[in-house]
């Protein structure tokens, strides 16, 4: 095995004392604690971390941090695996398993390299091109093998066992980022006395600080801003903690991960932590990304990003090589050549540039580092790593290999602008250093640090302290925030313009790992004319995956701004969205999952249906009895004894669901004149009446009772689908339209327990039950109603009839309802008295030709519905204008039908198309059916439907077609009122 | 997150409300029989960049309905009052 890195005996920011074991494709592994999986495989030696998108080119790791384009591993394993994650940002800690990935049959041995051979077939816009153009017919052939060979992980299918939790968190000033910028403005603004919240992705705070040996100014400086920070007990700093996204109102969701920490789900531990952060006043101080530079196979194992390799040395104890070449076009890069140098390795450093920073050069000269000016890496050489490189110095056209098995390249740094675009602010480019820097600050943000670009001052300290007093300031706080303290200079002056560097020499050379893009992959999607940045993402997958092109976007846009001869200030840059960095889906779902995936309504008597049979239904955000064991094992065989016994017996059922506004005041009657299409003004006390209320363009909004308890008091019902927004509607007219009228509305939808005792027994059931209230014809005739107090008990009673039979609503405070329940039914059982559900409520009301929801679907209007002689032709209501509309007017419109079947025990299906007879079964049909149901006194399926022209056609026989059953069955037109039309059972 | 600053609970998210559109329009006079008048209210809206006056209603809040002043363009919030005091204040 090719040897990935070496530990050293000492340094790093690595705690020996704490070894961690971890497995690796079954192998027993350790690393120490402060270890990222990534350094913790590089110390055991690991080189080839995986293999390439499409090509499956070897691949070792690029960089150490979040921005990793290469290093994905598979973590854990059963119902907690977790495809695609980059090694280099994921924390070690005991027991973690992990594998490679996309290899077949391994990375180490893998059958699919052949695909690098075959790069024809995946070049640029690959997808679209098999896909879609002249070669689509070889699409059929190619998906099977193109599926299986491109692709990273895979993920698992079993549910995730794991904790998720949301949280809602507020704070004066949000800082994102812990670098000497990020930790110098915490401070600022912490000691302004205001609440500051600091977050930072990785485990340690420090940023770039982090890269520099724990013997350095650096690591002082680092130390003494974090116990400045940690003594502050207003800052609340959050390790593991990454920004995803900036959202409008400056709220900011953050992402906490508490993988390393053990969470255990069975104690209500979470994995992961969703926080959504209002605040004050936003510190952007995110920091740089490195760039790659650009040469051929400069994806290799053992090329990798100065930055890193310096992390990878200083903070982890590990040498990466013994003969390392330095390829760069800054400054910054040569940290890394005088670190490595001290280690004993032998160095080689390659700047563009013609000349060099004077005090780096003495440093390097002095650290035995052979310093080449003016050269270029055209190439690099190996197999499963780096073994050479070929470098041109200035123009000549004479090269030169040298041996090497490492490669630390820095193309420049790009700022991490991605967080400061999310609400719409375009980054702009920064032609001193080639790349995107955020754009004009919106109000309450400020940024610091390198994020800046040429726009930071190059003291980052100083930068970070005034951008902490600014935003403490804006958000109110007045504290004296002290000095800087000290000074730390950014690389600002050696940051480099652009990626220069791009002779290659016929081998592949790379602008996005991830996804392997490469600089012939440009040049073609150029020659094709996909030329925005937008258009190159889309028809080359640059900038997509799991990195969002952390490292490739810079580069693609200068090499695109080159093809078309334009300024990179034009070229512009892709959107960055939301996530910054991957989240779980578990995450984002938090705790809204299973029977908390929303909230549920119960009624007053939901434990007593559990309690006697009832199998429950949701309906909108309720749960209602969907039918009783009493009466079969499923609703199809239940409902039809809960009918018969609501037919020719009485049943009770649970109405609670129904909206229940209270309309009060001296305006009560003629604000129910404006809103109800029919008169209201004329019902008298101790009466109620059916209305229908319509929007504003004339459609059927709503329908419903409305009982007249007193002269101003009214007590309405809604639907139950329809009660939030009836209420609201209401609200909105008394409060901006009709601001004149004296009423008040409000929702008691909560405070009633409502049931429905129907039945040509009902009157005896209830006579049985309540004794204290007369039941008689004359003193509760249909549509009366009447209020009592019996034993302390408001009960509410309205003789209203949803199912065509004899019945009553009674509504009694919801902390009396199962007592009230439980008495009617008790008390009536010796008339066979027993619940009925939601299915059988349903078809009762279909077989007397009531309309409900599947009716009432918001484009339906009253002549639809056979409701038009509801409306008052005396009085201006809601609607009443636009219903006049010619196109509602026309006589061909769906309206209400009833069906009957005419195939015997063929079923009529809900949303059947229907066709006359002479029609061709094909489009959209002339209607269909809204709701199907047995019924028990006609003994055949009926249906309402919504049918072109409407009860014209009764009598017709129709064909209902259910295409996704290819079915076609025979029905007949005829009225929807299946029973009782005259209404002889209502009265009695 | 839009932060709405509702007049009697203070700051709050705008998944608290809901949103019912241009509250500069003026609602036709119950009863008016200008069918034109009725049918420009309800159909026709403008698409206005920049400043907007706009319904919305605490419903887990107060319940009531407000006039919010936003800007379309950046989504920034400016006053928000009740409804009742009218569109003008």
């Amino acid at each position: 095995m090719i040897r990935g890195g070496t530990r050293l005996p000492s340094g790093g920011r690595i705690n020996r004392a704490r070894s961690l074991s971890f497995t690796f494709e079954g192998r027993q592994l350790t690393g120490y604690e402060g270890d990222t999986l990534a350094s913790a495989l590089l110390a055991n030696g690991l080189r080839l971390v995986g293999r390439s998108f499409k090509y499956h080119r070897p691949r070792g790791m690029l960089a150490a941090g979040v921005e990793e384009a290469n290093g994905l591993l598979t973590l854990g394993i059963g119902a907690g695996l977790t495809p695609n994650v980059p090694a280099t940002s994921t924390e070690l800690c005991e027991g973690l398993t992990c594998q490679r990935q996309n290899g077949w049959p391994s990375v180490e041995f893998d059958l699919m390299s052949i695909t690098g051979r075959l790069a024809s077939l995946f070049e640029a816009g690959f997808y679209y091109k098999t896909f879609m153009g002249p070669r689509r017919g070889s699409w059929m052939f190619y998906e099977r093998f193109i599926r299986r060979a491109a692709g990273l992980g895979s993920a698992t299918h079993l549910p995730d066992h794991d904790r998720y939790e949301t949280c809602n968190a507020f704070s004066d000033v949000l800082v994102i980022g812990s670098g000497p910028a990020g930790l110098a403005a915490a401070r600022a603004a912490g000691r302004s006395g205001c609440r500051v919240t600091l977050v930072e992705q990785d485990f340690l705070l420090g940023g770039s600080l982090l890269r520099a040996p724990i013997q350095s100014p650096d690591e002082e400086l680092r130390r003494s801003l974090e116990a400045d920070v940690g003594t502050l007990p207003n800052v609340e700093i959050l390790r593991r903690t990454t920004a995803i996204g900036i959202y409008d109102g400056l709220t900011a969701v953050l992402v906490e991960r508490r993988d390393p920490l053990r969470p255990d789900p069975a104690k209500g531990e979470a994995r992961e932590i969703v926080i959504t952060l209002r605040t004050g006043a936003i510190v952007h101080a995110e920091g740089a990304i490195e760039r790659p530079l650009i040469f051929g196979n400069n994806d290799l194992p053992g090329v990798m990003l100065a930055s890193a390799v310096r992390t990878y040395l200083n903070r982890y104890a590990l040498t990466l090589g013994n003969r390392i070449l330095i390829a760069t076009n800054n400054d910054s890069a040569w940290a890394t050549a005088i670190d490595v140098a001290a280690t004993g390795a032998h160095v080689t450093l390659a700047d563009e540039r013609s000349t060099a920073n004077a005090p780096l050069h003495e440093a390097a000269r002095r650290a035995g580092i052979e310093v080449c000016l003016s050269t270029h890496l055209v190439q690099a050489r190996g197999g499963r790593t780096v073994r050479s490189a070929q470098l041109r110095i200035g123009d000549a056209a004479t090269t030169r290999w040298i041996d090497c098995d490492l490669i630390a390249m820095s193309g420049g740094w790009s700022p991490t602008v991605h967080l400061t675009s999310h609400t719409g602010v375009r980054p702009v480019h920064d032609a001193g250093i080639g790349a995107m820097v955020p754009g004009p600050w919106p109000t309450g943000v400020i940024g610091a640090g390198a994020v800046l670009g040429t726009g930071s001052h190059g003291d980052l300290l100083s930068d970070g302290h005034t951008a902490g007093t600014t935003a403490a300031r804006w958000a109110g706080a007045l504290g004296d925030t002290g000095e800087p303290q000290g000074t730390h200079q950014n690389w600002t002056t050696g940051w480099a313009k652009a990626v220069q560097n791009r002779a290659r020499a016929g081998s592949k050379a790379f602008v996005d790992f991830q996804n392997d893009v490469t600089t012939d992959d440009l040049a073609l999607a150029h020659e094709e004319g996909y030329e925005s940045l937008e258009h190159l993402k889309r028809y080359t997958t640059l900038g997509m995956g799991t990195d969002q092109g952390k490292t490739s976007n810079a580069a693609a846009a200068q090499l695109m701004a080159e093809l078309r001869g334009i300024d990179p200030a034009v070229t512009g840059s892709t959107t960055y969205r939301p996530p910054y960095t991957p989240v779980s889906v578990g995450a984002l779902a938090g705790r809204s999952i299973g029977e908390h995936f929303r909230p549920t309504r119960r009624t007053p008597m939901h434990d007593w249906h559990l309690a006697n049979g009832a199998t429950m239904i949701e309906a909108g955000p309720w749960l209602r009895p969907y039918f009783y064991a009493w009466a079969g094992a499923s609703a199809a065989s239940a409902y039809v004894p809960e009918m018969t016994m609501v037919r020719t017996g009485v049943g009770i059922s649970d109405i609670s669901s129904l909206g229940k506004i209270e309309v009060q005041g001296p305006d009560a009657a003629e604000f129910l004149d404006r809103i109800y299409v029919n008169n209201f003004a004329s019902l008298p006390v101790g009466k109620a009446r059916y209305g229908v209320m319509l929007n504003d363009d004339g459609i059927v909004l709503d329908d419903g009772t409305t009982a007249r308890f007193s002269e101003f008091t009214y007590f309405m019902t809604t639907t139950t689908a329809q009660a939030g927004e009836v209420m609201s509607r209401l609200e909105f007219l008394l409060q901006t339209a009709w601001t004149d009228l004296r009423v008040q509305v409000l929702s008691v939808t909560d405070r009633w327990a409502g049931m429905s005792v129907a039945g040509p027994l009902s009157r005896q059931a209830l006579t049985l039950a309540l004794p204290g209230i007369d039941f008689s014809n004359d003193a509760l005739p249909h549509m009366g109603i009447c209020e009592h107090a019996i034993e302390g008990t408001l009960v509410r009673v309205l003789r209203l009839s949803f199912s065509g039979e004899l019945a009553y609503e009674v509504y009694v405070p919801a902390d009396r309802g199962i007592a009230i329940w439980e008495t009617i039914l008790e008390q009536a059982a010796p008339l066979g008295i027993r619940p009925y559900g939601l299915e059988a409520l349903a078809s009762l009301r279909i077989e007397k030709g009531h309309v409900a929801g599947l009716e009432l679907d918001h484009r339906t209007t009253l002549e639809d519905l056979g409701l038009a002689k509801l409306a008052s032709r005396k009085k201006a209501f809601v609607g009443r204008e636009l219903k006049e509309r010619a196109e509602l007017k026309s006589p061909d419109r769906w309206s209400l039908v009833g069906l009957e079947c005419l195939d015997g025990d063929a079923r009529l299906r809900g949303g059947a198309i229907l066709f006359s007879k002479e029609d061709a079964i094909q489009g959209h049909g002339r209607g269909y059916i809204t709701s199907v149901t047995w019924s028990t006194v006609l003994k055949k399926t009926i249906a309402l439907a919504l049918y072109s022209g409407g009860l014209r056609h009764e009598g017709e026989e129709i064909v209902c077609a259910y295409p996704l059953r290819n079915e076609q069955v025979r029905a007949r037109i005829v009225s929807p009122m299946f029973i009782d039309p005259s209404g002889e059972r209502l009265h009695v | 997150m839009l932060r709405i600053p509702c007049p009697h609970c203070g700051l709050r998210d705008y998944t608290e409300f809901l949103y019912a559109g241009d509250a500069s329009k003026q609602r036709p006079a119950h009863g008016s029989a200008e069918w034109r008048a009725w049918y420009e209210h309800v159909f026709l809206f403008d698409n206005p960049k920049g400043a907007h006056l706009e319904y919305w209603q605490h419903v887990q809040g107060c319940r009531q309905w407000l006039v919010l002043e936003r800007d379309t363009s950046t989504n920034s919030v400016g006053r928000a009052w009740l409804a009742r005091q009218g569109t003008g204040s």
